[in-house]
C-alpha cells in the first residue's frame, strides 16, 4: 500500500513545492495565483464560515447519485429486457449526453424554478449515462457457455436473468458507478452555479466575484476531496460485493 | 430408474443433414458412449435431447415419455466447467437443483465430501485447477433432480494425467451411484475404460454405425488398459472409426 502510493504522493508534493516556492520568488499577487500555504491557512481559518456550503453539496450529491444510479439501473435493465426498446432509444440515450450541462441548466431553471429539482435533475443527467451504459454491456457480454449451459438445465428466461446475467454485470456495473461518483460531485456544483443559496458552487461565485482567489482554491481543494470520498467508498464497495472476482488479489 | 431412447431421428439444418433416422438407446444405470469424429453430430444431439433444438422426425423418450423439445429434461455436464465465478462450490453445486426446487445443502456438503472437494465447499471457481472445476461440474450434475446425465466431452480440455485421474475418479463415483449416463467423447481408450457400451458414429449424416459391448469387470482400474482384450477392443474400434473416417 505505502509503495503503491509512494510514487502519486512524491508527484504531488513536488508540484506544490515548486508551486509554494515559484509564488514566493515571483512575489506573485495573492489575487493571481495564492501559494497553497496561504490557501491551507483560509481552509483552516475559514472553517467556520463556508461549512455549511460544503455540507449542503454533501447532501446534495449523495441525493443525486442514488437517484442517478437508480436511473442508470433501471433504464439498463429495461433496455437489456427489452431489444426492440433498446435499438429505439440507444442512440437517444447517447444524445442526451451531447447536450452540453452548462446550456440546459439555464432552461432547467425556467422550467422547474430555483428549488432542488432542477439540481436533482442535472445529477441524474451526468450520473445515470455511465451507470447505464456499462451495465448494459456486463448484461449483453454475458458468457455464453454459461447462457447455454442454463438452458440445457432448463432455466427461464427470468432464472437466466436473475441468476446469471445479472450478477455477471455487476463488476462492469462497479466501472460505471466509479465514473458517475466523481461526476456527481462536479454535478453538484455546476447545479449550484445557477442559483441556489448554500452549496460549493455558491461559496465558489461568491469567492472568484470577489477576487478571493484562495478561496476558490479551498472550494476546489474541497471538491477533489469530495471526489475522492466517495470514490473511495465505491471502491470499498467493489471490493466487497466482488471478492469473488479473479485477478483481484494480483491489483 | 431412468432410460433414454432415441427413435429414428433426423435433422437436418438447410440443406445439410446432420442426423439421419439416428436411433440410440440408454438402459437403466447403463454407461453409454457416442464415439465419433470432430463435427460428426455428437454435440447436435445433445441439443436435441436437451430440448434447445426439435428434430425433424423422430422421438426422444425419457423413461419411455416423449420429451422432445422440452427443456431441462436431462442432467448436462458440458465440455467446459460452465461453472458461476461468483459462487462458491457449494453455491454452483446445488444451481441445478435451485432452478426447479429449495436446493438441499447437507446432500449437496455429503456428496462433495465422497467427491474428495469438501475442503473446496467455500472456495471460488477461480481458486480451483482445471481437473478440480471439471469435478464441480460433474457434482452438480449428480445433484440435479433429473437422474438422467450427459456429459458432453468432459475431459477433452484436460492434460493427459489429468485426463486419467478424472477417468478414474468418474468411475468410482459412478460405481456407487450408477446414473444412466451418455458420454459423449472422441477419445477411444476413454470411451472403452468407462462404459458398458461404445456406439461408433458415422459422420455426414451422422448415424450409429457400430455397437461395441464392453463387458469388463467392474470395478475397474487402470491397469486394465493394458491388457490384451482392452487393446484388442481398442484395435477394433480404431479400425471401425478408420473406416468412417476414410469413407
Amino acid at each position: 500500500m505505502f509503495r503503491k502510493s509512494f510514487l502519486p504522493v512524491s508527484v504531488i508534493v513536488s508540484i506544490l513545492i515548486i508551486w509554494e516556492l515559484s509564488s514566493r520568488i515571483l512575489a506573485i499577487p495573492t489575487w493571481i495565483l495564492p501559494a497553497p500555504t496561504v490557501i491551507m491557512q483560509e481552509a483552516i481559518n475559514g472553517w467556520s464560515n463556508y461549512q455549511h456550503h460544503i455540507f449542503s453539496t454533501v447532501f446534495l450529491t449523495v441525493s443525486g447519485f442514488a437517484i442517478g444510479v437508480s436511473v442508470g439501473l433501471l433504464i439498463a435493465v429495461m433496455l437489456h429486457l427489452l431489444p426492440k426498446i433498446r435499438e429505439a432509444l440507444y442512440p437517444l440515450l447517447i444524445m442526451s449526453q451531447n447536450i452540453p450541462i452548462i446550456v440546459l441548466a439555464p432552461l432547467l431553471v425556467i422550467w422547474f424554478g430555483f428549488g432542488i429539482t432542477p439540481k436533482l435533475l442535472i445529477i441524474t443527467l451526468v450520473c445515470f449515462f455511465p451507470v447505464a451504459v456499462s451495465t448494459i454491456d456486463g448484461l449483453r457480454h454475458t458468457n455464453p457457455e454459461l447462457i447455454h449451459y442454463m438452458k440445457m438445465a432448463g432455466a427461464t428466461k427470468k432464472q437466466i436473468f436473475t441468476k446469471l446475467e445479472l450478477p455477471h454485470a455487476v463488476p462492469q456495473m462497479f466501472s460505471g458507478l466509479k465514473i458517475s461518483a466523481t461526476y456527481s460531485v462536479m454535478g453538484a456544483v455546476i447545479s449550484e452555479w445557477l442559483g441556489a443559496n448554500k452549496g460549493i458552487g455558491v461559496y465558489m461565485t461568491l469567492a472568484s466575484s470577489s477576487f478571493r482567489t484562495d478561496r476558490v482554491f479551498v472550494a476546489i481543494l474541497f471538491i477533489m476531496i469530495l471526489c475522492l470520498i466517495f470514490f473511495t467508498i465505491i471502491i470499498a464497495m467493489e471490493k466487497i460485493i466482488l471478492k469473488w472476482h479473479p485477478g483481484k488479489e494480483e491489483q | 430408474m431412468s432410460t433414454l431412447e432415441l427413435e429414428n431421428i433426423s435433422k437436418s439444418f438447410g440443406e445439410k443433414n446432420i442426423l439421419d433416422h439416428l436411433d440410440l438407446r440408454v438402459n437403466d444405470g447403463e454407461f453409454v458412449s457416442l464415439l465419433g469424429p470432430s463435427g460428426s453430430g455428437k454435440s447436435t444431439i445433445f441439443h436435441m435431447i436437451g430440448g434447445l433444438y426439435q428434430a425433424d422426425h423422430g422421438t426422444i423418450l425419457l423413461d419411455n415419455e416423449a420429451i422432445n423439445g422440452k427443456k431441462g429434461s436431462i442432467s448436462y455436464m458440458p465440455q467446459t466447467p460452465s461453472l458461476f465465478p461468483w459462487r462458491t462450490v457449494l453455491e454452483n453445486v446445488v444451481l441445478s437443483v435451485e432452478l426447479h426446487q429449495k436446493p438441499d445443502k447437507q446432500k449437496a456438503l455429503e456428496m462433495l465430501e465422497r467427491a474428495g472437494l469438501k475442503d473446496y465447499a467455500n472456495a471460488y471457481p477461480h481458486e480451483l485447477s482445471g481437473g478440480m472445476r471439471q469435478r464441480v461440474a460433474f457434482v452438480r450434475s449428480l445433484l440435479s433432480p433429473q437422474s438422467f446425465i450427459c456429459l458432453d466431452e468432459p475431459f477433452s480440455a484436460l492434460d493427459e494425467f489429468t485426463r486419467l485421474e478424472m477417468q478414474k475418479w468418474l468411475l468410482t463415483i459412478w460405481e456407487q451411484e450408477r446414473p444412466s449416463v451418455l458420454f459423449v467423447t472422441h477419445h477411444i481408450e476413454e470411451a472403452i475404460f468407462l462404459s458398458d457400451r461404445v456406439l461408433v458414429l458415422g459422420s455426414k449424416p451422422a448415424n450409429v454405425i457400430k455397437e461395441f459391448t464392453i463387458d469388463f469387470k467392474r470395478p475397474r482400474n487402470e491397469e486394465l488398459t493394458l491388457t490384451q482384450e482392452f487393446l484388442e477392443k481398442k484395435k477394433e474400434i480404431y479400425q471401425t472409426l478408420r473406416g468412417v473416417l476414410d469413407d
